[in-house]
């Protein structure tokens, strides 16, 4: 398996958007004035409104693009060959290589105030999007044939039928990757807030600039109390959001069969039992039909696939051209800006690569020597895991870089102290999701091999190796393809730090991106970016990939 | 019959499907009309293109060639007077009783006060009132079937398709529901007009339908059209019905022929590639031990199923299976064991082996493989290799349960290995002996 035509220019295309991006930025307005920030208990929760605003705002944004381009990759075959792969870089693409371009390339266009805000959402959107649009995608794609068949017989609508058989195909995964996207962009949200690119600074009013203005200057009880903050707000959405809807999604689960322990809210209970809210669900039901008939005035129930619809061709063929062109630009533009990056700077982007590879599969290793015996204890252990899984799951939801400020005073007194405090931070943000698969795979290991295994007299050894491996082997493959990206992803805020008016970094591909952004050097962010994204997808393809199809084929549990 | 203009009209219908390499045909030639007040069923292997038939008359399907006419006009899109009722019911999960009937009343602009009069009407009329509020997950599958007859019964639809509705279900539900669905329909408690069954129960229609509509594969076909004139209620063993049910096996089951013409030819070869039909070897030997203690030397094959408890489906593809094999012929409808099929009942695990492996070289598909596995290096293939190979000869889907069968059959005779982690096929030294003296390289 290597790097397809359509991967090379998919990185051309991106390396050209960079370079266009940089461009533009030249010709930003050189001071953003922005409001200062004040290190107060009393600003503390508007800061904490805004931010949870630009986290609503850049919510919504996702899942606009999520189902647009999801929809379009899953029924237009053409789209789909150029939008899958597409989804599978952008998905590998650092999120603050993003910035600069995004930042500058607004601020350019529109009030700093305003592109500043709006480049705060982009970042944000581009932490919380891609996951919740490969499984909004996935779920389009594996609907029944018959359930299909169903809906076309019956003459569903396009609305009728997003409303009634393909959101609810996907509520479950769409709701469980919005709690993702949610703690991936709380993970991002001090880099979106706070910034500063070449000589201009940025701060945006909110929670992640308190923290990073709190941390800078070394403030240690207002650092706390924002860390307090970002907790409560993040157990708040866990319980009067995310909980609620897990537990109202219960009846989208598609399996015949009742689930042993269906999830609980009290909220849900709650609302469920008052008045108000089911007058509320009255007054919805009431619209909901208005709108289903006047919807249903316009459109016409959808007929049976017929291959490509012959109308949409020439458009197709027309937008390969203008792609085709634009990829042609933008390899021009990323070749020129390129020839500014020297043989050393090249050198460094690949020993900056090397260093930071070292300190994924460190972070990765950590997690796994951990997670798994702790996982397979709580997965095949119902009482432990009734008071360790609440416990486990409110410790994953706080958001790792909110903690980093503290790691890194406990460990800059040691030796080697911000290497070892940048594989914590990644471990931080990766090993839960590790942790929640391996729990899973191991509660999923069938009884009656367990007990073949205890009838055997199997030594622990041997049961480890015989049994509880190869069972957990695609739950542990799953869970690594996760936490990997997320520790690629994490580099970027895990190598380069300011703390208490200093700069940190070591050597690694995210200082060397940090470094690049901060010094406005636009030919090396967009080597260092190409470079990255070029050895994150080959990674992808040559390790996990094989290792996916190789737990989906031999080690799957039937 | 003839005297109203049909309901429904298929002329010379074909449809095809292609990929890279080849065009394969689903269906070929079919025309069959359908008139008002009939209940037709259209019976054949699976495999034989009765599925696509329904979905090309429920306009879910274009042909590639032909005419549909419904009431003398041609059919465009899906067919408004038609509704289906799935093998798997296909109801929506998160939608309770109630809302998946009133679903298909709400898509079609139903007011909402209409809608529910109707849903609770349709409800009682299939016996279930008193679930309304339950959801699919909470039924048996018999009483999930009844939703999906409800809520395809919920627009009046003209044309009643049921695609194997029965199939899904355990044998008591699937008997208790095919009675209810012959009292609505003769007791006109249901405005259809029409009923289309596909299914490949043979008892099942001869106790439901009207007329029977006969399918083979290879390539799909129309090769007979009965009618079946006995009065609702039927009695399954009344002599008249058992003789219509023995005369749609003698059909299916069709005559031995000369070897030459029983084998096909081997892949690349002109003529047409014999695959070989999904059995496993178990129930192949189940099969010939149960004829040995049967006291005539001739059996009924329509009896077989249920004195072996399998489907007639199945039965039918394991009395192909031991006719290709040798084992059995087969003639108007009953099966004689051969002295060869005497022998391999009566033979010890490793005689049968033996057997097995001389019956299955001869096979020119088996042969085939053998001499492809010998000529390569180390004496074998990639299960992708042979599976690129076959498609060639079948269909995507069936290229890789003909390969399943080979390799299955290949193992117990152990003329073949296969290495699942590796996905390897090997040549045996079992298999070196069986191979055609012409074809071996010296």
């Amino acid at each position: 398996m290597r790097l397809g035509g359509g991967e090379w220019s998919l990185l051309l295309a991106i390396g050209g958007v960079l370079a266009a991006g940089a461009r533009l930025a030249a010709e930003a307005p050189h001071t953003l004035t922005t409001p200062d920030l004040q290190l107060s208990l009393l600003a503390l929760p508007g800061y904490t409104a805004l931010s949870l605003g630009r986290m609503l705002a850049a919510y919504l944004l996702s899942l606009a693009f999520t189902l647009v381009y999801g929809y379009l990759a899953a029924y237009i075959p053409p789209a789909r060959q150029i939008l899958l792969p597409l989804l599978d870089v952008l998905q590998s693409v650092p999120i603050l290589s993003f910035m600069p371009v995004v930042l500058l390339g607004l601020s350019a266009l529109l009030p700093a105030s305003l592109a500043a805000e709006l480049a705060a959402i982009v970042l944000i959107f581009t932490s919380q999007v891609w996951n919740l649009t490969f499984a909004w995608y996935q779920s389009l794609t594996t609907i029944g044939q018959e359930l299909r068949e169903a809906s076309t017989i019956f003459r569903f609508n396009r609305w009728l039928r997003l409303k009634w058989l393909e959101l609810p195909s996907a509520a479950i995964p769409l709701i469980w990757n919005s709690m993702m996207s949610w703690a991936g962009g709380f993970f991002f949200l001090m880099a979106a807030e706070r910034y500063s690119v070449g000589s201009r600074n940025f701060q945006l009013p909110g929670l992640g600039s308190f923290l990073q203005a709190a941390a800078s200057a070394g403030d240690l009880p207002m650092l706390v109390v924002g860390i307090a903050a970002l907790g409560l707000l993040v157990v708040v959405l866990d319980q009067l959001l995310w909980r609620p809807l897990l537990v109202w999604a219960e009846r989208f689960k598609v399996e015949m069969v009742a689930t042993a322990v269906p999830p609980t809210s009290w909220f849900y209970d709650w609302l469920q039992g008052s008045a108000l809210w089911r007058r509320c669900g009255r007054w919805a039901g009431a619209g909901n039909e208005r709108l289903d008939s006047w919807l249903g005035k316009y459109l016409a129930p959808l007929d049976p696939p017929d291959g490509a619809a012959p109308g949409c061709l020439p458009f197709l063929a027309g937008a390969r051209v203008v792609i085709v062109a634009l990829v042609a630009y933008g390899a021009f533009l990323a070749f020129q800006l390129l020839q500014a990056v020297t043989p050393e700077e090249w050198t460094a982007i690949g020993l900056a690569l090397l260093a930071t590879l070292l300190r994924v599969t460190a972070a990765l290793g950590i997690a796994l020597a951990w997670t798994i015996p702790v996982g397979v204890a709580i997965g095949t252990n119902p009482r432990l895991a009734r008071w360790l899984q609440p416990v486990v799951q409110s410790l994953a939801s706080l958001p790792a870089t909110a903690l980093f400020p503290a790691l890194l005073l406990l460990f800059l007194g040691w030796p080697g102290g911000l290497n070892v405090a940048a594989v914590m931070l990644m471990l931080l943000g990766t090993q839960w999701y590790l942790l929640f698969n391996v729990i899973a795979g191991a509660a999923a290991i069938p009884q009656d091999l367990q007990q073949t295994a205890a009838l055997l007299h199997l030594s622990r050894l041997a049961r480890w190796r015989s049994l509880i491996l190869p069972s957990l082997f695609p739950a542990i493959v799953t869970g690594s393809i996760t936490a990997s990206g997320g520790a690629w992803n994490a580099s970027v805020v895990a190598e380069y730090t300011e703390f208490g008016g200093h700069h940190f970094a070591v050597l690694g591909i995210g200082a060397t991106l940090a470094q690049a952004t901060a010094a406005g050097n636009y030919a090396l962010l967009l080597a260092a970016t190409l470079a990255l994204v070029a050895t994150v997808v080959a990674i992808n393809r040559l390790l996990w990939r094989r290792l996916y199809t190789l737990a989906a084929e031999k080690f799957r549990m039937e | 019959m003839a005297q109203s203009p049909p309901l429904l009209e298929l002329i010379a219908v074909a449809q095809r499907y292609s990929n890279r390499q080849r065009t394969f045909v689903a269906v070929e030639n079919i025309n069959f009309s359908l008139h008002e007040g009939e209940f037709v069923a259209i019976l054949g292997p699976s495999g034989c293109g009765k599925s696509t038939l329904l979905r090309i008359v429920a306009g879910l399907q274009k042909p590639s060639e032909g005419r549909v006419l419904y009431r003398g006009h041609p059919l465009s899109g899906v067919n408004p007077y038609a509704t289906i009722v799935f093998q798997t019911f296909a109801l929506f999960p998160w939608f309770s009783v109630l809302e998946n009937v009133a679903l298909a009343l709400k898509a079609r602009g139903v007011p909402p006060t209409v809608r529910l009069a109707r849903t609770m009407e349709l409800l009682d009329r299939v016996g279930l009132d008193g679930f309304e509020s339950a959801y699919p997950r909470e039924l048996s599958g018999g009483m999930r079937q009844k939703v999906g007859f409800a809520r395809a019964m919920a627009l009046n639809p003209e044309l009643l398709c049921l695609d194997e509705p029965f199939s899904a279900l355990d044998v008591l539900s699937a008997e208790t529901l095919r009675s209810e669905l012959v009292e609505l329909w003769t007791g006109g408690k249901i405005p259809t007009k029409a009923i289309l069954l596909v299914t490949h129960h043979i008892e099942e229609a001869v106790f439901l339908a009207d007329r029977i509509v006969v399918m083979d594969k290879g390539p799909g076909r129309i090769v007979a059209d009965l009618s079946i004139p006995l009065s609702h209620p039927r009695v399954r063993h009344a002599p008249a019905f058992t003789a219509l049910v023995d005369q749609v096996y003698s059909l299916l089951a069709g005559q031995t022929k000369a070897e030459p013409v029983e084998l096909g030819s081997a892949p690349g070869e002109p003529g047409v590639t014999r695959g070989l039909p999904q059995v496993s070897i178990g129930h192949l030997t189940g099969l010939l031990e149960h004829l040995t203690r049967l006291s005539t030397p001739h059996a009924d094959i329509y009896r077989l199923p249920e004195q072996l408890g399998v489907n007639s489906d199945a039965m039918l593809r394991l009395v192909e299976a031991a006719e290709l094999l040798g084992f059995v012929t087969v003639q108007n409808g009953d099966v004689a064991l051969t002295a060869l099929g005497d022998t391999f009942a009566a033979a010890g695990i490793l005689g049968r082996k033996g057997i097995f492996a001389v019956r299955i070289c001869r096979l020119p598909l088996i042969r085939w493989l053998l001499t492809l596995l010998h000529a390569s290096e180390n004496h074998c293939l990639t299960w992708d290799v042979v599976h690129i190979a076959l498609e060639l000869e079948f269909p995507p889907g069936e290229a890789q349960h003909q390969l399943d069968t080979i390799v299955d059959w290949g193992r117990y005779a152990e003329v073949l290995a296969y290495d699942d982690s590796r996905a390897l096929i090997t040549l045996e030294s079992e298999g070196l002996l069986h191979l055609p003296p012409a074809e071996k390289p010296s």
